[in-house]
């Protein structure tokens, strides 16, 4: 592998992980429910999107580099909905 | 690179796992499973970063079954939280 995969690399993986961080001090310590879930789905889709971007160079291509990607895709799409569902909980147990 | 991967493993879980202290302290249910997403989805990153790091394809398929275990847990939430209101769930029409 090249050196620029490399960087690349490590660039998208440690912003991945910052995302995973930052979504974690979010649910700890935002005020309310609706503003924790926001800092959630941030830490879902971005910090997942980075690692998973990241990673690509290092996987076979082209079946393992598709396997990440449907990873991530599932992730992203049964994450935003379950955004909605818990955002209509939580609205209508607080009136 | 293999030392980098699984540091940054480490680092996701460590955060996950701090995230747990929100199922502790609550206050509301919702709260409780967006603790549980969380740890769903950093545990998807962690297992990905692994895969990568020990040139072990499998664990993605552990890591797919991850993802779609922690899907249907939070549908199970919201769907017996509407049955104890005595609501159908929640249908996604505006």
């Amino acid at each position: 592998m090249t050196s620029a995969l490399s960087v690349f690399t490590v660039l998208a993986v440690s912003a991945g992980t910052f995302f995973f961080v930052a979504g974690t001090v979010g649910l700890l310590r935002f005020p309310d429910t609706l503003t924790r879930l926001h800092a959630l789905t941030k830490a879902d889709n971005v910090g997942l999107g980075l690692v998973v971007f990241g990673l690509l160079p290092l996987v076979q291509w082209p079946f393992g580099a598709l396997k990440l990607i449907s990873v991530w895709l599932l992730v992203q799409l049964s994450g935003s909905i379950i955004a909605q569902l818990i955002a209509v909980v939580v609205r209508q147990e607080e009136p | 690179m293999i030392s980098f991967l699984i540091g940054a493993a480490c680092l996701v879980l460590a955060a996950t796992a701090m995230g747990l202290l929100r199922i502790l302290h609550g206050p509301a249910d919702a709260d409780r499973m967006m603790a549980a997403q969380l740890l769903g989805t950093g545990g998807v990153a962690a297992l990905l970063l692994l895969a990568a790091a020990g040139e072990s394809p499998a664990t993605v398929d552990v890591a797919l079954m991850l993802a779609l275990l922690a899907a249907f847990a939070s549908v199970a939430f919201v769907t017996s939280w509407s049955r104890s209101q005595g609501k159908t769930p929640p249908a996604m029409d505006p």
